[in-house]
């Protein structure tokens, strides 16, 4: 049954290939068959796990829910487990690109720039529940004002990188402000026409920013004045996102248990309860966007070292949107989710070339899928918990 | 003079496509309080499905009326198929899950369907064939309004006028409305909610499709990311009116429509999508239940 619609629906996109120039019209009868048996398996595997969920949702309502936490959670938690994980995880992050190649250790760069640009979406969409859909207008902020700082006054990379962060958390309070009042779909569609506005006047301003050609021959960071060869700087960019990496996780870490992330939220929590108990949600929303912005900016300076050279094009509004998919997979709120998931869905598009042109296919289907199952990501956010009982005792001793 | 009143019927047929998609918007909005970002997509694929068909019946050799007609029913017939399955699978499991749960699942959905019409169809744009023909009264004023346009013009107001008669004067109409306001009492009435909410989102994905039919042809040209901007575009229009309104998403879609024809015709035409976005930030700002929207008061 369920098949037959979906052969139905999907017959004049999926078999009908037309040429309107030529006037030739392709059938492609095979396809009709693909899909009348894969949605035919399908088909039992969503109403499998539409029932188990369903199951699980009672069983919670009940009180009958299993309170234990999640396997990865457990193991996160014991230092036995935690501790030389983290050693072995260290030693690779610092023998990497000694170990695999150029090419190999670019790819990781860039998962690493997605690494930073999903903890700083973390803290506005996972920390504060603000569905930010222009996020990448801030990514674009920073590149940009390492290209024509460097252009116009030949700032170094150094100089730029806290530069750029300052800029980008002035853009972010610029449009917190007219969104403060706004909620959920109201702010996505708004930061959403925000991220376009950029890019368009990236794009059309060319006195400006040199239009849709781009701003070329961006310089490498240097290492204390010494002129690296491409293959020394790569490696070299790739400690210092090691190390902004590093800062970040710090950062977002001190800031979700301190007062300020609490304030965040009780924020996404419930905002009228929030505003009752004394937290001024202007300047708590205003944080979580400068601060966000701050971390998107920085790592648009890294990816213009990188790459040398920035055009529109790398900005569009999929750039966010594939952020947003680092977020969720991972897990909103939860920093080891954002960052396994940044690495996942970086990386395996870049190893599994053969599939390329299906990535955003799949990204879509990622979306809705995590959402409806597993709505905390792979690795969901554990809040902290004073255990009663047990924690007291083992105070006492 | 007779440039401003080109634009002004630029303004107009441009508000009128924007007013059929922002319909969908604003009656889904109505009643389950989400934005549908995949209702772009649905009219997108009308749009590909009526090519498809034309390109098919012309090659078989039928008159071009006949066409057009035939297309523009098999792409209204199937975007309310693909409108009720989208809801059926990304947004019936998460009726009461979190709203940024629904909005990021109707994300994905987009994604998925415009990376779907990619893949099978192309890449490229596709020419799409004017059908309508040249009317011969039209000849004196064609200087300033083409007989696509009226056609437009007229089929929107048809569509408008049938769609008030559906919301104000029949049953399933009736039940729509009282599910907007209370989505709880009107299940105690005996309505079904699900079936309601199924009959909206078929209805608002025919009125695009219609739109959908009807741009392609206006402006001969199609790909598969056509919907995205339409579809946002038409959510600025809803928001202008005050969502959730149907005559205000109809006159904000006609505001927002002549600012831009304006906006482009006598300012720049490199920044047309900057103007709409900028209206949109200053309407939230100072009157952000829209021009026609009740305001909304919070319980706690």
């Amino acid at each position: 049954m369920v098949s037959v619609w979906f052969m139905f629906l999907t017959f004049p996109i999926m078999v009908i290939r037309v040429n309107p120039v030529e006037h030739v019209v392709e059938w492609r009868w095979l396809n009709m068959v693909l899909v009348g048996i894969g949605s035919f398996f399908l088909s039992f595997v969503w109403n499998y796990s539409i029932r188990r969920k369903e199951i699980g949702a009672k069983k919670s309502e009940t009180g009958e829910g299993t309170n234990a936490i999640p396997l990865s959670q457990r193991l996160l938690k014991k230092k036995e487990v935690y501790k030389p994980a983290l050693v072995i995880f260290g030693i690779f992050a610092l023998t990497y690109p000694f170990i695999f190649s150029l090419y190999q250790t670019n790819i990781m760069i860039s998962a690493l720039i997605y690494v930073m640009l999903g903890l700083g979406l973390n803290i506005v969409v996972g920390l504060a529940g603000l569905l930010d859909l222009g996020y990448v207008a801030f990514y674009a902020v920073g590149a940009y004002s390492y290209a024509l700082l460097n252009y116009h006054y030949g700032l170094n990379f150094w100089m730029a990188l806290p530069i750029g962060g300052v800029l980008g958390a002035m853009f972010g309070i610029l449009l917190g402000f007219p969104v403060l009042r706004l909620r959920g779909d109201y702010l996505a569609i708004v930061t959403l026409g925000f991220g376009e506005i950029i890019r368009i006047i990236l794009e059309n301003w060319n006195e400006f920013s040199f239009g849709p050609s781009g701003i070329a021959h961006i310089p490498r960071p240097p290492l204390f004045g010494i002129e690296l060869s491409v293959q020394g700087s790569t490696i070299f960019v790739y400690y210092i996102m090691i190390g902004l990496c590093l800062f970040t996780i710090f950062v977002v870490n001190r800031l979700q248990n301190s007062r300020i992330g609490r304030a965040w939220i009780a924020l996404r929590e419930d905002e009228i309860a929030c505003q009752a108990m004394g937290i001024d949600k202007a300047k708590t929303k205003l944080t979580a966007f400068a601060l966000g912005a701050t971390w998107a900016s920085m790592g648009g300076v890294v990816f213009a070292a990188k790459t040398t050279f920035v055009n529109p094009a790398s900005f569009t509004i999929w750039e966010s949107i594939i952020i947003l998919c680092v977020v969720v997979l991972g897990g909103m709120g939860s920093i080891v989710g954002v960052i396994a998931g940044a690495l996942v869905l970086i990386l395996m598009p870049e190893y599994l070339r053969a599939f390329s042109e299906y990535r955003m296919l799949a990204f879509g289907v990622l979306l809705v899928v995590m959402m409806i199952f597993r709505p905390g990501g792979i690795i969901p956010n554990v809040r902290r918990v004073y255990t009663f009982g047990t924690g007291s005792q083992n105070d006492e001793s | 003079m007779d440039y401003f009143l080109e634009l002004f019927l630029g303004g107009l047929t441009r508000g009128s496509i924007y007013a059929l998609i922002a319909l969908g918007y604003t009656m889904v909005y109505g009643i389950i309080e989400l934005i549908n970002f995949a209702h772009g997509e649905i009219y997108m694929i009308g749009a590909f499905t009526a090519l498809i068909v034309i390109s098919v019946l012309t090659l078989m050799g039928m008159n071009a009326v006949a066409i057009l007609v035939i297309a523009g029913v098999v792409a209204v017939i199937y975007s309310s198929a693909y409108g009720y399955t989208v809801e059926k699978i990304a947004y019936k499991p998460l009726r009461n899950a979190p709203r940024l749960s629904a909005l990021i699942s109707a994300i994905g959905m987009s994604l998925f369907l415009q990376n779907y019409v990619l893949l099978a169809q192309t890449s490229d744009f596709l020419p799409f064939p004017n059908l309508v023909p040249d009317f011969e009264f039209m000849e004196p004023y064609a200087h300033i309004i083409g007989s696509t346009e009226v056609v437009i013009l007229i089929t929107t107001a048809i569509v408008m006028v049938l769609l008030t008669i559906l919301i104000k004067f029949t049953n399933i109409g009736k039940a729509m409305r009282a599910a907007s306001q209370d989505k709880t009492m009107s299940m105690l009435v005996g309505i079904n909610v699900n079936r309601v909410i199924s009959v909206t989102f078929v209805v608002g994905s025919a009125t695009a499709a219609i739109g959908g039919v009807l741009i392609a042809s206006h402006i001969g040209m199609i790909n598969f990311y056509i919907g995205f901007i339409a579809g946002i575009k038409a959510f600025v229009a809803a928001v202008l009116g005050g969502i959730g309104s149907i005559p205000g998403a109809v006159l904000g879609s006609f505001v927002l429509g002549w600012t831009e024809s304006f906006a482009t015709g006598y300012v720049s035409s490199d920044y047309e999508d900057v103007f709409a976005f900028l209206f949109l930030v200053l309407i939230l700002i100072f009157r952000p239940a829209g021009i026609l929207g009740r305001s909304e008061k919070n319980k706690i």
